[in-house]
């Protein structure tokens, strides 16, 4: 809050009206709407719906169907965050070492940033599809019987590696910025000491690193969570089987090819709990950062 | 120009005082600097002045017009800031023609302003760059620059020397003062430093905890402050004070170091052993054969003068300011001469005359 | 030796990553039974010109048939500078409002555009999809954009900079007799610059990038965009399918993004980083 404001009450709500009018009609009132149904059940001709309670939680968080999904998220948002985030943390320590040539790796690095999920499925498809991909066909030609469609677990694997892929550009920029950040005096220090270069990356630069670490660590859940629906829509459409079916990608099959409101609002109402409590989690390490 | 008055102003944020009613006439043409230690309300005052502030009770009259309810802008005031707050997009010449171009000022007329006062100021050659490209003394005549293009009423400078080096912040004083002299615009400085009060204010006014302990010429202040806080605020190093009571039906005072020293200018008022403080200032205090002795617990040697800090007998501090070097021993006798000693009430602290 | 590993395994990671992006690349300059046959070539064919061609022009043929990437890419921009260009607008208005005013209701309005950053388009994709039908904003570009142009982030930016800005400012202003909307042109938009330029390349792409909204909300072929485009293209993955046209698009696709963070990337890493906090 500032010393100094200006008079009026009119101008500033004005000034506000536009985006409060957005969120209330594209945000609050779909959240609302979403909470709303999720306690519905309609019909399956959408003709008369009647309120069931929490039903609709009981039933979604007891189906085989939505526990296999959630499962897969684990797998797979780990999987996400620890390649993409190891790989980062690997290439921000050589890049730190090069202190000229820092900047130009970076360059090299940042760009697949850029790229939408969906085409870096793509790509990743161009070298791994079994039979036109460079990769894939040099493994069914070791002796590795590799299709994405048809198995499972490759098919989680391809999704993985795509999604890590464009993720670590954004954590290479945090860690590399982390790492310079680290006062030079600091390392110098812990080398007279005694401390060997290993010893140095874990006992000083890790510890230091760690907000950096966690920071990314939320960041890196929340992309695996939402932001790889492109990823899994346009490589793989949730199966093999329903073997790469996320809890993202599962409110959407629900909602837009079952038609099953109740059960698809119930789903995205449990999201919506875990967002915030993400969001929660960011925004009392930010509190407490400053306080570092 | 124009002259100033306020009266009756308080101000209260919440259950905070900050300002218990502070009344003051400042005349056409004067300069009166506001001074204080940090947090007295120095700063407030002059915010309601400006308008950035509202008073919670208390009236401000601008050449007899009532501006209390004003928006800044409609005060007909200038203001120097501290940080100066030039726009760092801007160059010299738009900072100063901003204002005057909001206002609706014919370009002809911005322009001649603008370049009468750039002359003034010394900065012709400065007109295009912009604040970054310029020196804090610079960036100071810009900001007076500011606000003297509008030729306001009356002039407010918010400490606006505090950002400059020691050298730079005399040289910037005296051409405050002789711009200020010249255009003989009504000014209120606020500043913490006492020198820059004393050297520039017509009259001070010394603030404390949201009052206005006194206000007068400086050397009025220096040789009578109204109360022991404005006695030890002003004067470098700063005035002694020394406990003591009211004797000899009112004549002397008996210090609690010893001595009993009657006053040259008359009887106080008060009963027998009424406790008082008095005060005298370190250059006052003289060397004498026979006097009390100050064993030295430091000298400090500055050239055209020596500060000694020694402790009287009863364990009181007493600083003394000699012209020249002082003779080299581990205790010095002093004494305090009669006519130079304030006396304070020993309880409010306020100043007793005969 | 020692002081040239760094090099190797930055090199290598280089390498790793921009391998997925030259098979495209090549893959895009051969024919398309070059690529069906599964012969991936390593170096660049002579087909270029017609795929680029078909794509730019065609789009896709047969049982995926898309728009033609002119259209889709002009939808693309069209789309993300309506997106970059009303978050950063909106944004900036609420928080001036909220950082430079002092009003009833202040702090609610706050918390409201606050509570939009819990709220990510995917969790509440059927509902805000029924408001698009039920406002009959379905298969339009307000429909497209609208809903995504709210911005906590943005507004959070936005607010985060304006607490910096010297108190004296807004005091100096006032003194000149600036109106709030006039010290909000004349002097707080000129300062934001860079702010906003680095905000401004950070939406771009996420606006370029948008996928499941625009896949919910457009069916209209004339409202496509290339990167839903691109991905329907592929279908289920058939080796059958047109890969070289495919594989021209998808470079068509992430070029103006890429684009944007190397040759803005000073911009591109302070929005990123500034976004963050």
């Amino acid at each position: 809050m500032r010393k100094t404001v200006f008079k009026g009450t009119a101008l500033p709500l004005l000034l506000l009206a536009p985006q409060l009018a957005i969120t209330a009609i594209f945000f609050l009132w779909p959240a609302g709407a979403a909470i709303w149904q999720s306690l519905l059940q309609e019909d399956p001709w959408g003709m008369s719906s009647e309120f069931v309670g929490l039903r609709n939680f009981t039933e979604v968080l007891a189906q085989p169907e939505w526990r296999g999904a959630a499962y897969n998220t684990l797998i797979f948002s780990s999987a996400v965050a620890i390649l993409a985030m190891g790989t980062a943390l690997f290439l921000a320590v050589q890049a730190d070492k090069s202190i000229r040539g820092a900047n130009i790796y970076r360059t090299l690095l940042i760009w697949p940033y850029a790229v939408a999920p969906a085409v870096a499925a793509v790509l990743w498809l161009f070298l791994f599809h079994p039979s036109i991909g460079l990769v894939g066909r040099a493994l069914n030609e070791a002796g590795i019987a590799w299709d994405y469609k048809l198995n499972g677990n490759q098919a989680m694997l391809l999704i993985i590696i795509a999604a890590a892929w464009k993720q670590v550009s954004y954590n290479f920029i945090f860690f590399l910025a982390g790492l310079q950040s680290i006062p030079r005096s600091v390392l110098e220090a812990a080398a007279i000491d005694g401390a060997r270069p290993v010893r140095r990356f874990w006992t000083i630069i890790l510890p230091l690193l760690s907000p950096t670490a966690f920071f990314l660590l939320v960041v890196n859940l929340v992309y695996a969570f939402f932001d790889t629906f492109g990823v899994i829509h346009a490589l793989t459409g949730g199966g093999p089987g329903k073997a790469t079916e996320t809890l993202i990608y599962k409110v959407y099959v629900e909602g837009v090819q079952n038609v099953n409101l109740g059960s698809s609002s119930a789903q995205s109402v449990i999201l919506m709990v875990l967002v915030i409590a993400l969001t929660a989690v960011q925004f009392r390490f930010i509190e407490r950062k400053v306080h570092y | 120009m124009a002259s100033l008055d306020v009266s009756g102003l308080r101000k209260s944020f919440g259950p905070t005082h900050v300002l218990h009613g502070i009344d003051l006439a400042v005349e056409d043409g004067e300069m009166i600097v506001i001074v204080g230690a940090s947090g007295c309300g120095k700063s407030t005052l002059l915010r309601i002045v400006a308008g950035l502030e509202t008073a919670t009770s208390g009236s401000i009259r601008i050449a007899g017009r009532e501006v209390t309810a004003l928006e800044p802008a409609e005060r007909d005031i200038a203001m120097v800031f501290q940080n100066y707050a030039l726009y760092p997009h801007m160059s010299v010449e738009q900072n100063m023609a901003y204002g005057l171009k909001i206002r609706g000022l014919p370009k002809a007329e911005i322009t001649r302003r603008v370049a009468e006062a750039a002359g003034l100021l010394g900065i012709e050659a400065l007109l295009g760059r912009r604040p970054r490209q310029l020196s804090g003394g610079q960036r100071q005549r810009v900001a007076m620059g500011r606000a003297i293009v509008r030729e306001p009423k009356l002039f407010l400078f918010d400490e606006p020397l505090s950002n400059l080096d020691a050298k730079l912040r005399v040289q910037m004083r005296a051409e405050i003062r002789r711009l200020q002299r010249r255009l003989g615009v009504t000014s209120l400085f606020v500043t913490h430093d006492q020198t820059e009060a004393m050297t520039l204010g017509d009259r001070l006014v010394v603030m404390h905890a949201g009052h206005a302990a006194q206000i007068a010429t400086p050397m009025e202040i220096w040789a009578r402050p109204a109360d022991t806080y404005v006695a030890g605020f002003i004067g470098s190093p700063a005035m002694n004070f020394l406990e003591g009571t009211l004797a000899e039906g009112g004549q002397a005072v008996a210090l609690k170091a010893g001595p009993v020293l009657r006053f040259a200018d008359g009887p106080r008022a008060g009963g027998e052993g009424m406790p008082l403080t008095v005060g005298i200032r370190p250059e006052h205090v003289e060397l004498a054969e026979g006097g009390i002795l100050l064993p030295l617990d430091l000298v400090e040697p500055l050239g055209s003068e020596t500060v000694l800090h020694g402790r009287l007998p009863g364990g009181e501090a007493l600083v003394v300011k000699l012209a020249g070097p002082a003779p080299d021993a581990p205790s010095l006798p002093v004494a305090l001469p009669a006519a130079a000693l304030h006396v304070f009430d020993g309880e409010t602290g306020k100043r007793l005359d005969p | 030796m020692r002081r040239y590993w760094p090099h190797v395994w930055l090199l290598l990671g280089v390498l790793v990553f921009a391998t997925p992006i030259y098979i495209t690349l090549i893959g895009s300059t051969h024919d398309a039974s070059t690529i069906g046959r599964g012969d991936v070539p390593l170096l660049p064919g002579s087909h270029a010109a017609e795929n680029y061609a078909s794509a730019w022009l065609r789009g896709g043929a047969g049982r995926f048939t898309v728009s033609p990437a002119w259209r889709m890419m002009l939808n693309s921009t069209i789309m993300a500078l309506c997106i970059a260009v009303g978050k950063i607008v909106i944004s900036l208005l609420s928080a001036y409002a909220v950082v430079f005013f002092s009003f009833p209701g202040r702090m609610i309005a706050f918390w409201t555009i606050f509570m939009t950053l819990m709220l990510p388009v995917e969790v509440r994709i059927i509902p805000t999809y029924q408001v698009i039908v039920s406002l009959d904003l379905f298969n339009s570009m307000a429909g497209l954009t609208i809903p995504l142009i709210a911005s906590a982030t943005a507004t959070l930016l936005f607010r985060q900079f304006f607490l910096t800005i010297p108190e004296e400012y807004v005091e100096a202003a006032k003194m000149d007799g600036a109106s709030p909307m006039r010290f909000f042109r004349d002097i707080l938009l000129p300062l934001s610059v860079t702010n906003i330029a680095a905000l401004f390349v950070i939406l771009f792409i996420y606006g370029w990038n948008q996928y499941l909204w625009p896949l919910l909300v457009v069916n209209d072929r004339n409202l496509e965009t290339i990167v839903v485009g691109m991905a329907k293209m592929i279908g289920n993955g058939d080796a059958q399918n047109e890969w070289n046209v495919i594989m021209a698009m998808a470079v068509l696709a992430l070029l103006p993004p890429v684009a944007v963070v190397i040759f803005m990337q000073r911009w591109f890493l302070k929005g990123l980083t500034e976004t963050e906090k």
